[in-house]
């Protein structure tokens, strides 16, 4: 499997790392719902270290697509709630207003 | 996967695929996608260098408010030195101020080094992946068939289009960061224009001014005594000739 860490890179990950950060990613998400940023921030930080520590990075030149995309601990509450929300996070592509 | 990161990916995926042409025709997909993929790299480039002068700007605030301290700093003890008590309480309440602004600016712009460091490694793995997906464009023309090329294209297309998104969204947060920080300097320097604070950072202020003042009143004394002197002196000159 591959996972991004977004503004990081993409890292291949094994079953038995993607196991435990599914775990971390539903504790994640139930703190985003109880608008607990600290402890929303320490599930993330805690995939990133995972993903980090167990994971082997992708060469610049992969063009491969990732399975899974991790968000940074970093954002606001209201940022990471943008980055699902309709219109997201992600600005446009420039590409896409030419 | 329904918590945080299938959903980051779902939206993800939502944006670039937005990216992929639905043209018939392989080999013109391959060549649009390619066009695109250069644009949006030089719109990266522009984003780091405008970053980069950002930060540039800001560090010069920071020296100038650097300066402005040790400016205070002198002036307050030249205001202490002529009985001016009053004078010095306003240089060190102004250094005080011009002390609080530093640290937050300082802060701030020691932030977005770490973020412009990010941001260009992005730009590095941006690059170099459409620089492959230039070489397997080119196989791709060469080797398939289009139904075959179809897919094959999505799947680079793809891997190139979450790495716009993700770079992307790094130079907005940069560019957000640069824009508040400069709010914050531009709020300052409206208070200074409007007199609520002195501007710390022109070369007269009242406190300057007075201080001038200060100096030249006790040269003027000086002088004052040494001609006073020449001429007590001259006169007893002139008494002992007589």
């Amino acid at each position: 499997m591959i996972v991004r860490l977004m503004g990081e890179g993409q890292f291949r990950v094994d079953d038995a790392c993607l196991a435990k950060l599914d775990k971390l990613d539903d504790s994640a998400m139930e703190a985003l719902g109880r608008d607990d940023e600290g402890e929303l921030d320490a599930r993330l930080d805690e995939m990133w270290a995972v993903v980090k520590e167990r994971g082997t990075q992708l060469d610049d030149a992969d063009l491969s697509p990732s399975d899974l995309i991790i968000p940074p601990s970093d954002l606001t509450l209201e940022e990471t709630r943008e980055l699902f929300s309709e219109q997201g996070l992600i600005p446009d592509l420039p590409s896409e207003k030419v | 996967m329904a918590g945080l990161m299938g959903r980051a990916t779902v939206v993800m995926k939502a944006k670039f695929s937005k990216l992929l042409d639905k043209s018939e025709d392989p080999n013109e997909t391959l060549d649009y996608s390619y066009e695109q993929q250069l644009v949006l790299l030089q719109n990266v480039k522009r984003g780091v260098a405008d970053v980069v002068t950002s930060k540039k700007r800001l560090q010069l605030q920071t020296s100038q408010f650097e300066q402005s301290l040790v400016k205070l700093e002198t002036q307050a003890r030249e205001a202490l030195a002529a009985g001016r008590e009053d004078l010095a309480r306003a240089a060190l309440e102004r250094k005080t101020a011009v002390q609080s602004q530093l640290r937050g600016l300082d802060e701030q712009v020691q932030g977005l080094e770490a973020q412009q460091q990010k941001l260009i490694s992005s730009e590095r793995q941006l690059s170099a992946k459409i620089e492959a997906f230039r070489s397997e464009k080119e196989v791709i023309k060469a080797q398939y068939s289009a139904a075959e090329a179809q897919v094959r294209i999505g799947e680079a297309a793809t891997g190139i289009g979450e790495q716009m998104a993700d770079t992307g969204l790094a130079i907005e947060r940069v560019r957000n960061k640069t824009e508040d920080m400069q709010a914050r300097a531009g709020a300052m320097d409206e208070l200074i224009a409007s007199g609520t604070l002195e501007d710390f950072t022109s070369d007269k202020t009242q406190l300057d001014r007075e201080l001038e003042q200060l100096t030249s009143q006790s040269q003027v004394d000086s002088e004052l005594a040494r001609l006073k002197g020449e001429l007590g002196a001259g006169a007893e000159r002139k008494e002992l000739e007589q």
